[in-house]
């Protein structure tokens, strides 16, 4: 069988590889290149130093979005991943329907974004709309609207990472503690939690690097009005890319500080959470 | 069961590799299907030029005329076996899709440019159209759009807006279109049927709508009047910094949309280029302001219901003032696209200014209802159009359309939003943010 493995890997890694290779590493590597040059689509690009990251900075919509973004990330980050936890140590007590409530939960998810974000557009809309208000009209609404629409949208997906972390726990672990005579909230802070840290990891990694790659949401259900309050990062280079005659160099250098940022950022918070995750 | 297990992996990766190239194959069959069916065909090309081995690839920016130019393209293959792939952009999104289509292999050899400021963008894609037989059969040299000496643009369509009326509904409201001769006019019959409203069961303008599908009828077309007055006060075509001269006059135009319409001001952020049409041809407003082009989305309310009306804003010389006419679209022909292609395209644009099909689907009301500035324009059947004729005919003075000049769309889309952030709050202090990115970002914008 091993040997099979062997002779065969190319054939089973080959288009996988070739598929990263061309929708992903060329793509990267011509974006990073593309950011030092001036151009119009991508084929006729001429270098033009560090220009466009100059102009990049200069841009006070970028620095907004980024604020907002920011302040954005941090709310959901916490919200998504408090709700996600209660529902799932809810859903895994012994409860009628848990199946079906898991599911009801999760599906938010199987839906598109751009699809979500006019369908929530239009609920806003109608209920706003009986005050005489819409969506669009206020920075304060468009951000709420926005926790709102990703709340909904991720907590049924982090709901099943909690609920499968808070399953592998063993059970022994809480009764020896509730002999000991450590009640709930002990047991939560001092037995669950740090067992759960690997869960916990992997869903503020994927809050926090989903609120700041926000596109979809945020492109349908604001566009950033009104007037570019609630841009967001992703949507600001989308913006300088294809709104704007010359500045594409400009939105191309705003992508690569956007990915140095996620990265950063994310490395950052593996590093932090990954110290507090115990062995059994 | 070694050699069982040997079949299925094979079977297994051969269907992943399968899957993986179905998605390239997928892009690939159009341009098999074209060289094949050129090739078949490339034998008879009746009367062209007797080189129909290239195919159009034509980027449509009229999304309302869609389906005629999807037609006009299969009668052109049909009468000539030249391959015609038309494609339309979703409203606003033109010069996006424009970028990323442009830098394929199958590039579009026929797209669109706004005029001076879009040319700017596009000019090094654009082929020089002197000489040609389209060119010949332009009927004015001022319908080309030039670059230095190379004439890079053509203009197919000569377009006009202003307020449609709808001549019943102001009758009921017991006003008729020679009743309006003014904005003082306008705005007193436009109040008075605001205060009757409830009794009238109608509003006086459909909804200002300011989302992406609606927003261009203020940021663009109505902001053109203040810019076109102040280039008539100052004797100039063009600006690298605007005054807003007229800009209070622009203001109470504005306040008078958003004030008398069907909704609430604070609700336009949400309302769309459909919700107005809806609203004009269901009869729940009087006044709708958009062009010729929309006379397909409102020819139910009835020819006889039908008026136009010039937008006055209190500024110039009301009593001669007459629609707004002019053009924004003119073609370009891609001059990196392959020689063969180049020409089966220059052969299209002249089969389309001067054939009878051609003409036909051009010029009908019950196809695309243009007036076109070529040799060959037809007589329109399209009402509004020959609401705008007789205005000429009435020696009124029609308005330039003066937008082409707006310095980019960044201009615009910032002017937008300050117009519906206004329309929510109108306080002076937003108005302050509509003057900023009308004068200040004019001159920024520019200078870029």
């Amino acid at each position: 069988m091993e040997k099979t493995i062997k002779r065969y890997f190319p054939i089973f890694l080959g288009p996988t590889f070739a598929a990263f290779i061309i929708g992903f590493i060329v793509p990267f590597l011509m974006g990073i290149y593309l950011s030092f040059c001036d151009f119009r689509t991508v084929i006729d690009a001429k270098p033009n130093g560090l220009d466009n990251y100059i102009r990049a900075f200069q841009d006070a919509d970028f620095l907004h979005a980024f604020g907002f973004t920011a302040l954005f990330t941090v709310v959901t980050l916490v919200l998504i991943n408090v709700i996600a936890f209660a529902v799932a140590m809810v859903l895994t007590r012994e409860i009628k329907g848990t199946n079906l409530f898991r599911t009801v939960f999760f599906m938010p998810n199987l839906i598109g974004g751009i699809v979500l974000g006019y369908v929530w557009q239009l609920i806003f809309n109608g209920i706003l709309a009986h005050f005489d208000l819409a969506l669009k009209i206020s920075a304060k609404y468009g951000f709420w609207g926005l926790v709102v629409v990703i709340c909904w949208q991720q907590i049924g997906y982090m709901m099943i990472i909690y609920i499968a972390g808070l399953q592998a726990i063993p059970g022994d672990l809480n009764e020896a503690a509730e002999i000991d005579g450590a009640n709930g909230w002990q047991r939560l802070w001092n037995v669950t939690i740090p067992n759960m840290m690997p869960s916990i990891t992997i869903c503020t990694f994927l809050t926090l690097t989903n609120g700041f790659k926000l596109f979809d949401q945020n492109l349908s259900l604001t566009a950033g009005e009104p007037m570019k309050q609630t841009e967001m990062l992703a949507l600001n280079i989308f913006n300088t890319f294809y709104g704007r005659v010359g500045y594409q160099g400009v939105g191309q250098a705003k992508a690569v500080l956007f990915f140095i940022l996620v990265v950063g950022l994310g490395l950052i918070q593996l590093k932090m959470t990954r110290s507090k995750e115990v062995q059994q | 069961m070694s050699k069982t297990k040997k079949i299925l992996a094979l079977a297994l990766s051969a269907c992943m590799s399968l899957s993986l190239l179905a998605g390239c194959g997928g892009e690939k069959a159009p341009n098999g299907g074209n060289t094949s069916g050129g090739g078949s065909t490339s034998g008879t090309p009746a009367g062209n030029d007797g080189s129909a081995a290239g195919s159009v690839y034509y980027l449509n920016f009229k999304p309302e005329q869609d389906g005629d130019w999807q037609e006009l393209a299969k009668l052109y293959t049909q009468e000539t076996g030249v391959e015609v792939k038309v494609q339309t952009a979703a409203s606003g999104q033109y010069e996006t899709t424009l970028m990323s289509e442009i830098a394929k292999t199958d590039a579009p050899t026929l797209f669109q440019v706004n005029g001076p400021v879009g040319l700017a963008n596009w000019k090094d894609y654009c082929y020089d159209l002197s000489g040609s037989k389209i060119a010949g059969e332009l009927s004015s040299d001022d319908f080309a759009l030039m670059d230095g000496s190379s004439m890079a643009g053509i203009a197919y369509v000569i377009e006009t807006y202003g307020i449609i009326v709808n001549t019943k509904l102001l009758d009921e409201a017991g006003y008729t279109l020679a009743d309006i001769k003014s904005f003082a006019d306008l705005k007193k019959v436009a109040e008075d049927i605001t205060a009757r409203k409830d009794e009238l069961g109608f509003a006086a303008f459909t909804s200002a709508g300011m989302d992406g599908s609606s927003d261009w009828r203020f940021k663009t077309h109505l902001a053109n009047l203040p810019i076109y007055f102040e280039y008539e006060a100052d004797g100039i075509g063009d600006t690298d910094a605007i005054k807003g001269t007229y800009l209070d006059n622009y203001r109470a135009m504005w306040d008078l949309y958003i004030n008398n319409c069907t909704c609430a001001p604070t609700l336009l952020s949400a309302k769309t280029g459909d919700d107005s049409v809806a609203e004009f041809v269901t009869e729940q407003a009087v006044f709708y302001q958009n062009g010729t082009w929309a006379y397909g989305d409102v020819a139910d309310v009835g020819e006889e219901n039908l008026g136009m009306l010039p937008i006055y804003i209190g500024a110039g010389d009301e009593a001669n003032q007459g629609l707004c006419t002019g053009t924004e679209n003119y073609w370009c022909v891609n001059k990196n696209a392959k020689p063969e292609d180049i020409q089966a395209t220059l052969d299209f644009m002249y089969w389309c200014a001067t054939s009878e099909t051609g003409l036909e689907y051009m010029c009908s009301g019950d196809h695309m209802g243009f007036v076109v500035p070529f040799k060959g324009n037809l007589e329109s059947s399209n009402l509004l159009v020959n609401i705008a004729n007789d205005y000429v005919s009435q020696g009124k003075t029609s308005v330039k359309w003066c937008f082409p000049t707006m310095p980019s769309e960044e201009w615009k889309n910032v002017l937008g939003s300050a117009l519906t952030n206004y329309a929510a709050d109108q306080t002076d202090a937003n108005w302050e943010t509509v003057r900023a990115a009308f004068v200040d970002n004019w001159a920024a914008e520019k200078a870029k």
